[in-house]
């Protein structure tokens, strides 16, 4: 099996935010927004951490 | 940022007020079971879906990690960072068992998204142990569900 670094971001951040939501928030609703919340850190993050490494070197 | 966890009842309030409803099945028996197998505590106190959520995405990093030929970490190598991620591993339970009586997982990273493997592995075991803990404090009450 082989996965970009993208898609491997995406898969991470999925699972991860699916069982943050879970086990750190009790009400359905809240689960879902703190999921997304999560989910968003997670891929906008790295965006921006890639984007940084990218400005160092050049 | 509100936590779903509960402070200690403050002076002139009942605790009933403040504590979550147990859920009856007995708290270390959902610590273990949600350890051995992910989800299976949120899935004994009939919590369906939210169960089922943990094992997929649990189970699916497992098996993801695993088919990046990533390393299953063991213990007795002496290597510092190898005990911390055998100690990670450790928290997948059941899947970790499997995979070392089945000899899945590469002893040593060969290629470069064999390195995903391994952490996808390790955070698997780790985010297993925090829903199995999850579960337990939905036993005792200590969170509401």
């Amino acid at each position: 099996m082989t996965l970009t670094h993208f898609s491997a971001v995406l898969l991470f951040s999925l699972f991860t935010s699916i069982v943050f939501a879970i086990t750190q928030r009790s009400e359905p609703k809240m689960m879902i927004r703190f999921g997304a919340f999560c989910f968003a850190l997670f891929v906008g993050g790295t965006i921006v951490a890639s984007w940084a490494m990218w400005a160092i070197k050049h | 940022m509100t936590t779903n966890i509960q402070a200690p009842a403050r002076p002139g309030e009942t605790t009933a007020i403040r504590s979550g409803k147990k859920t009856g099945v007995a708290p270390g028996l959902v610590l273990f079971a949600g350890w051995l197998i992910p989800g299976a505590g949120h899935l004994l106190q009939r919590m369906w879906i939210r169960g089922l959520l943990l094992l997929a995405s649990i189970f699916g990093m497992f098996v993801i990690g695993i088919a990046l030929q990533g390393k299953v970490y063991q213990l007795g190598t002496g290597d510092p960072l190898d005990m911390l991620g055998f100690a990670g591993d450790l928290g997948a339970g059941g899947l970790y068992l499997l995979a070392r009586i089945c000899d899945l997982g590469h002893a040593s990273v060969l290629v470069a998204t064999a390195d995903y493997g391994t952490k996808f592995i390790v955070v698997a075991g780790m985010l297993n142990l925090i829903a199995a803990v999850d579960a337990h404090s939905l036993a005792t009450g200590r969170k509401q569900s």
